[in-house]
């Protein structure tokens, strides 16, 4: 299994996403933003949190339109699997793999803290170590994660089956409480909250880690 | 030649920030502001013969996120 970690002028959790991979049994390489491919046979690429380029103009504009996002967006859309995670997810929302935008908090604050989520789909390579209904603790850290999205797109990814992830109390005025989505070929998922900081027993949460487990294992079979 | 690009949140598309301005200006004071919306003013310094076409692509590709936000080309 080989995971690639983009790395952005900015990124600040590219490392934890890579040991939360390397602890799942990945082989893991960092791929600057200016590369301008993925490495060869690479499964899956991870988008980290972070505030790539200062969050300047939106919040993962600019680093969509980075050289290896191009490389990114290819590989998604030949039907690669992407994991975006914070700022991943809003660089998501910014290539088109994923739709919707990631707006100001509602309450205008940064938030960080440990909220429960509902796990709202196991059918997916990310979710499939939950049961649908489940409630995990996991840590959310952003000013920007308000979640938007047209009411075709709202119904779309709802009768789809395509929302991961809801708040139980919604920190940020998300539509419909979402906290992660998945693509229509359910391959790419952008999520604001960060299992990576719930992976293992050193972190106090571990409610992360069968995220990674799982996923390694399916796309190791396939 | 300049151009300027006036890049709003859509309409629909709640301002939290604009919100608290409005909240802010009612505490100092001001009575009758109805509602405030927050956008930002992007000025290009361009070649000669730039033409707007091209920077309605520069919009569509990067300046504004057209899934929440309009924006509006004056060209100088």
């Amino acid at each position: 299994m080989k995971a690639a970690v983009v790395v952005f002028p900015g990124s600040n959790c590219d490392r934890d996403l890579a040991t939360a991979f390397r602890n799942a049994g990945c082989d893991v390489s960092m791929v600057w933003h200016k590369d301008t491919d993925l490495p060869a046979d690479v499964d899956i690429v991870g988008l980290p949190g972070g505030f790539s380029f200062g969050d300047y103009l939106r919040c993962g504009a600019i680093a969509a339109n980075s050289p290896i996002c191009r490389a990114v967006k290819a590989h998604g859309d030949k039907g690669g699997y992407v994991l975006g995670i914070c700022n991943g997810f809003q660089v998501l929302t910014e290539t088109g793999l994923l739709p919707g935008a990631l707006l100001r908090n509602a309450g205008l604050k940064y938030i960080c803290r440990t909220v429960p989520l509902t796990v709202a789909t196991s059918d997916s390579v990310y979710t499939r170590g939950y049961n649908a209904g489940d409630v995990i603790q996991v840590p959310i850290a952003h000013h920007d994660g308000n979640y938007t999205a047209g009411a075709d797109e709202l119904a779309a990814l709802k009768a789809e089956d395509r929302i991961a992830f809801t708040y139980n109390a919604n920190p940020n005025g998300s539509d419909s409480d979402i906290a992660g989505i998945l693509s229509p070929n359910r391959r790419v998922l952008g999520m604001m909250p960060h299992p990576e900081r719930a992976a293992e027993a050193d972190q106090g949460n571990t409610d992360g880690a069968r995220l990674f487990a799982h996923l390694t294992e399916a796309l190791a079979q396939a | 030649m300049k151009a300027h690009v006036h890049v709003m949140l859509k309409d629909g598309v709640l301002d939290p920030q604009g919100e608290a301005v409005r909240h802010a200006l009612g505490g100092l004071g001001f009575e009758g502001v109805n509602g405030v919306r927050q956008g930002k003013v992007i000025e290009l310094d361009l070649a000669e013969g730039t033409t707007e076409a091209a920077v309605r692509e520069m919009c569509e590709k990067l300046l504004a996120n057209t899934v929440i936000e309009s924006y509006r080309i004056e060209m100088a």
